[in-house]
């Protein structure tokens, strides 16, 4: 008998031990990205690091701008084109479709989800790229590479689209069904029910949603290495290339060992990608499982 | 107007699914249409010759041993952490449990956090105690990465377990430890499924191992000695000028897909059967 609950007592504590360990995590990564990148903090200011366009590492020059604006730029046009089409998707499959449609959508779905990041960038330089190059550019400028802006977005638009639709059909789906009847029976159509009645009661989660699609883009790495071109400037229209912050990191690690202040700079990117999409990911979360408690 | 509204919108959201179809379709063909050409029984059986960035003879075998490698050991790592703590959450842990709704909010977050940052961090972790790039390295970082997909994804089938069940073996007189077995013959299915997803997104992850595991031309033959990835030799072999290597990097692209997609298909599989017998 005593043994059966000293089992279960030591099970407890194991487990217990196992689960604060690994929420530990969270913090260790947060303070050993911080240790790592301080040496670069007694050399330039935030406001320096941030807002600098001058990137020169052999010169210990370290301005984040161009890489920030990279990375804004492909993450704004992969937001603008997947949340159009991920929205239409999610209330098609819950408002509109048969059960077999959704047995057809959703393994693409999964599909879409589960092609690794490096798949997604050599689709991109085997289609995109090259259509940039040789069939959308020549309208506006002289010469593309392909390799650009618009190309990160395209890509990463699609590579946050299941995860979008997703979200969305598990907020849409939480919507309790007298809700729609009531808006129905009083003779609205379905989209009209969807357009002030779903949506406007999911709106929180829509948002949410939105947010967590964004982190993800923003930490998005050998996808758009491959598509974007690489160069650290701020790029200045659809068809420049751009160096987004995960290509930085990825592109330097083996070079960094060479000199300490580039490597705590490095440390830095990744600092400030771990800080905003905790920042993005804990709001989002809060929403997502109120939203969830309100209808349950 | 509400009508042709109504129609409107009906005719966008059917193109927007389409659209998304669409995606899935183009890329499978582009991938399978380019890598196939370049496939050879040579590629998945031998070692790249005299260098994999220039050699225009040989294989990728080193990436695929390599992946499996890691994939293998870090699967079985992020089982032996994850189930117990899910367990925890679910089992002994009560349903409005205040530590339950931090946990899973820190394991969403885990999730959310790029795996160039779990990359990053690792390396600095390897440098800390000295390790260069290895196979252990490598392991671990993957490890770390998908232990929050393991929790999150079983934690949402383990939540579903009706506590009644639970009561009924404590009326029996099973301790908790001991109605873990009822548990775990329960949400089986869903270890299952969680398991092909981590492997899926251990196999794909590139921006961890650049990190942690490096690169190499030969199979690793212990824990210290680095080792390629299926998704490196993709990414590596592309940017080289020799046509032989790009079409090397074409065929791994496609034994990747390959593999992504079977898992992908399995997993839907088994939780389309699970839920069919699913407890009421």
């Amino acid at each position: 008998m005593n043994i059966r609950i000293l089992k279960d007592r030591t099970a407890s504590g194991v487990m217990f031990f196992l689960t604060v360990i690994s929420l530990l995590l969270v913090f260790v990564m947060g303070i050993g990205l911080y240790l790592k990148s301080a040496p670069v903090f007694e050399e330039h200011t935030l406001k320096e690091l941030l807002f600098s366009a001058n990137w020169k590492p052999m010169k210990g020059q370290f301005g984040f701008l161009p890489f920030i604006m990279g990375t804004i730029w492909v993450t704004g046009i992969a937001v603008a084109m997947a949340l159009p089409i991920a929205l239409l998707t999610a209330v098609f499959l819950t408002e509109y479709a048969k059960s077999y449609v959704r047995k057809y959508v959703f393994p693409a779905l999964d599909i879409l989800a589960a092609l690794p990041s490096v798949i997604y960038g050599v689709w991109g330089t085997l289609l995109i790229v090259p259509w940039i190059s040789n069939k959308l550019a020549p309208h506006f400028v002289d010469f593309s590479t392909g390799y650009t802006v618009l190309a990160g977005g395209i890509v990463l638009g699609i590579m946050i689209l299941p995860l979008l639709v997703s979200l969305f059909i598990e907020i849409f789906s939480s919507v309790p069904a007298e809700f729609r009847e009531a808006s129905l029976s009083l003779g609205a159509t379905k989209w009209q029910t969807t357009k002030f009645v779903i949506i406007r009661k999911t709106m929180p989660g829509i948002l949410a949603a939105v947010v967590l699609a964004i982190s993800r883009a923003l930490g998005e790495t050998i996808a758009v290495l491959m598509v974007c071109g690489n160069l650290p400037e701020v790029p200045r229209s659809l068809l420049d290339s751009c160096y987004p912050i995960p290509a930085l990191i990825a592109n330097n690690y083996g070079e960094m060992l060479s000199l300490p202040l580039y490597e705590a700079a490095l440390m830095f990117a990744a600092l400030i990608l771990f800080v905003v999409v905790l920042f993005f990911n804990v709001i989002s979360r809060v929403v997502l499982y109120r939203l969830e408690k309100t209808f349950n | 107007m509400k009508f042709f509204e109504e129609k409107i919108f009906r005719f966008l959201m059917i193109v927007a699914t389409l659209v998304v179809f669409g995606f899935v379709i183009s890329i499978i063909w582009t991938i399978a249409s380019r890598g196939w050409g370049a496939m050879s029984w040579d590629m998945i059986t031998k070692l790249p010759g005299g260098g994999f960035y220039i050699g225009k003879e040989g294989g990728f075998l080193n990436a695929i041993v390599g992946s499996l490698y890691i994939v293998g050991a870090s699967t079985i790592l992020g089982l032996l952490i994850s189930i117990p703590v899910v367990f925890y959450l679910n089992v002994y842990l009560k349903k409005k449990s205040k530590f339950a709704y931090i946990a899973r909010l820190a394991y969403d977050i885990l999730f959310g956090i790029p795996s160039i940052v779990y990359g990053a961090f690792g390396f600095t972790i390897m440098i800390y105690l000295g390790l260069r790039t290895s196979l252990a390295g490598g392991i671990i970082v993957i490890t770390l990465l998908i232990i929050p997909i393991f929790i999150r994804s079983m934690d949402e089938i383990a939540r579903e377990f009706p506590r009644d069940i639970l009561d009924t073996t404590y009326s029996l007189g099973a301790t908790r430890y001991e109605s873990m077995r009822v548990v775990l013959r329960q949400i089986a299915p869903g270890i299952a499924t969680a398991t092909l997803l981590s492997v899926g997104r251990a196999i794909g992850d590139a921006a961890a191992v650049m990190f942690t595991a490096g690169y190499t031309d030969s199979i690793p033959t212990s824990l210290s000695q680095p080792a390629a990835t299926l998704p490196l030799a993709v990414f590596f072999q592309l940017s080289s000028p020799v046509k032989e290597v790009q079409d090397r990097a074409y065929a791994a692209a496609l034994v990747l897909t390959l593999i992504v997609l079977i898992l992908s298909i399995a997993g839907r599989f088994i939780t389309n059967r699970f839920s069919k017998n699913k407890l009421q």
